[in-house]
């Protein structure tokens, strides 16, 4: 009886942040969806969604998170995978970590001078002889600094599953006559499925709603929901427009973490 | 148990202590003596050696604080942590702080040195009668664009920037009301107007500047038209004597068609402490040898007439920052629109930006 009592203490603190962090804002933003910008009740916003403008945007947001996260992961499997087959693999993954405790807003400035049109990467390719090209402000340093920003987060996952799998299972397959790719494909894919799954999430996620570098590295020529959203709070101040759009991004997130979930 | 009993016990403490030196430190931030000054400007706006010159004088201690932007100088005001006596914002701040009230009339008479100031500065309309503000530097938006990379190139006007040779050369400001403005502008209209045909039209145009837009870029436009990385940038006044500054081969130039004014001003916010000797810092910068000094040191241009006399005649008679009257008279000072025409102008600036390159 006692015990049971204590329990619910231990409680509070999980309830607590709930109601506060997660419920609160997410009913707040759900109710400021629903006024325009004079501040009185109406739909404006939402009819304002389905218009080309929105939906475009949607759909471009969509395009990149996806590019984003098929290219961490082709990225992140091969090199999870490798390292879970090195000696020191605690210490090569922490190194693949380290980048991600730099200051987001740093990485985003050294790129800058990275690609630009006399930094390193065109003085290499001057060099081979291909010439100056323009990188900064274009899809491909926007995709290029997203995979570089998001990958630790899609190799960690996948190289804990990958380092939990018991090797007995592969020498199973090998015994049975699988080939190597058999054995990838039948054995070991299937079986770190939830790691993919999770560092797609983890991935997927954060990059529909990216925001700052669609500034800093695309040059505000990539318009992402999260450009969107930042741009209606701090700019226009038009917060149901904002709330309307970020209302609808909880929802696609919704559904990909429905599809992606583990049998939900 | 017990264990996490006492652990949450701990924390408990430690957050009360940290409370408590919180609330000590935000009253030692509101040093209510008399003798202390508090400012808050931007980053490197003044001759430090005059601040210097005027604790020698009045006796007065100042503190100086900077920030780098409109929003993050009002949020600090509105939370009244540390009390400003004296902040610099620009003028469609004013309006937004007046409308908070969190601004402080100013007692004119108190003021003598008022007089100096350039008529065609006073009285605007983001500030009736100067109730609240005192101009403090002005500019004006334009064209930045390296000579040496467009050796042949001339700009006079708006138009200018629609040449296909331009092709992906051209950075812009990142603010609707800059570059919709600029659309405006380009046709002939004021940078003011709500009608939605011009709006359309203007962006309609500015869709057709797509290709030559490199990208739309806040504070890195410095960066990138110093180090070459750009030849042509919309750009305010003010950043470009910065830039012009590091690069010799960057001019800057006021399209003929007009453009936009604008004004950072000094204000005595609602968390002022020593009203008394923000009126005496105010009316000292105003002194005409003393705003010389200012506007030697800063390099934007000042709206102290009697000013312009002590400064390097080379300061004063460059018209691209003392625009003669006759290209003054066209430019505008950004009105406020209200909530809903600004909506306008963010959602046509936002459709601008995804316009396919």
């Amino acid at each position: 009886m006692h015990n049971k009592h204590i329990r619910r203490i231990y409680m509070i603190p999980y309830a607590l942040w709930i109601t506060l962090f997660v419920i609160t804002p997410i009913i707040l933003v759900g109710y400021y969806s629903f006024f325009d910008i004079e501040g009185n009740l109406s739909i404006v916003n939402y009819q304002k969604f389905f218009t080309p403008v929105y939906l475009k945007m949607t759909l471009s947001s969509f395009w990149y998170a996806f590019l984003i996260t098929l290219i961490s992961l082709i990225i992140a499997y091969p090199t999870a995978f490798f390292l879970t087959k090195t000696k020191h693999k605690q210490l090569w993954l922490l190194l693949i970590i380290v980048p991600s405790w730099v200051n987001l807003l740093l990485k985003a400035y050294a790129f800058i001078g990275i690609f630009g049109k006399y930094g390193p990467t065109n003085y290499f390719l001057e060099w081979i002889g291909i010439g100056t090209k323009q990188i900064l402000f274009t899809d491909f340093s926007f995709i290029f600094v997203a995979v570089y920003i998001f990958i630790p987060f899609m190799i960690l996952p996948i190289f804990n599953a990958l380092n939990e799998l018991s090797p007995s299972f592969i020498d199973a397959a090998n015994d049975l006559g699988a080939s190597r790719w058999a054995t990838f494909r039948r054995v070991i894919f299937p079986l770190t499925l939830d790691g993919v799954k999770t560092g797609c999430q983890i991935v997927f996620i954060p990059a529909l709603s990216l925001f700052m570098l669609t500034r800093l590295i695309a040059g505000n020529r990539v318009i992402t929901l999260g450009t969107a959203i930042e741009q209606h709070f701090l700019v226009t101040q038009d917060w149901g427009m904002g709330a309307t759009i970020a209302v609808f991004l909880m929802l696609i997130m919704f559904i990909f973490m429905i599809l992606t979930g583990k049998d939900v | 148990m017990r264990k996490l009993q006492i652990l949450f016990l701990s924390g408990l403490l430690v957050s009360a202590v940290i409370l408590y030196f919180i609330f000590h430190f935000n009253q030692y931030q509101g040093h209510s003596s008399q003798n202390i000054l508090t400012i808050f400007n931007w980053g490197d706006y003044i001759d430090q050696t005059l601040i210097e010159r005027f604790e020698k004088e009045t006796g007065i201690t100042v503190i100086y604080e900077t920030f780098d932007s409109n929003e993050a100088m009002m949020t600090k005001i509105e939370q009244g942590g540390t009390t400003y006596d004296i902040a610099v914002p620009s003028e469609y701040m004013i309006d937004k702080m007046r409308q908070e009230k969190l601004l402080m009339p100013l007692e004119h008479e108190k003021l003598p040195n008022l007089k100096y100031i350039d008529e065609r500065f006073m009285d605007l309309p983001f500030d009736p009668g100067n109730k609240y503000s005192i101009p403090y530097f002005w500019g004006t938006v334009g064209i930045t664009y390296n000579t040496k990379l467009l050796p042949n190139k001339e700009f006079n006007s708006w138009n200018d920037l629609w040449d296909p040779a331009l092709k992906n050369e051209i950075i812009l400001i990142d603010g609707a009301r800059e570059i919709i403005g600029m659309g405006l502008n380009s046709l002939g209209y004021s940078l003011n107007d709500t009608n939605p045909k011009h709006l359309k039209e203007a962006y309609e145009k500015l869709s057709q500047l797509t290709p030559n837009v490199k990208a739309i870029v806040g504070d890195e436009n410095k960066l990138l038209m110093q180090n070459n990385e750009a030849a042509v940038a919309v750009i305010w006044s003010g950043d470009a004597a910065d830039i012009m500054f590091e690069n010799d081969a960057i001019d800057y130039v006021i399209p003929e068609e007009g453009s936009n004014l604008w004004f950072d001003n000094i204000v005595i916010p609602k968390t002022a402490k020593n009203v008394e000797a923000a009126h005496q810092f105010i009316n000292f910068m105003l002194d005409p040898k003393i705003a010389a000094q200012n506007t030697e040191y800063v390099a934007y241009s000042t709206p102290n007439k009697e000013a312009l006399k002590y400064i390097d005649s080379e300061m004063v008679e460059d018209e691209r920052f003392y625009p003669p009257p006759a290209l003054t008279k066209k430019l505008e000072v950004y009105e406020n629109l209200g909530k809903k025409n600004l909506a306008t102008y963010n959602d046509l600036f936002l459709e601008f930006k995804m316009y396919g390159k």
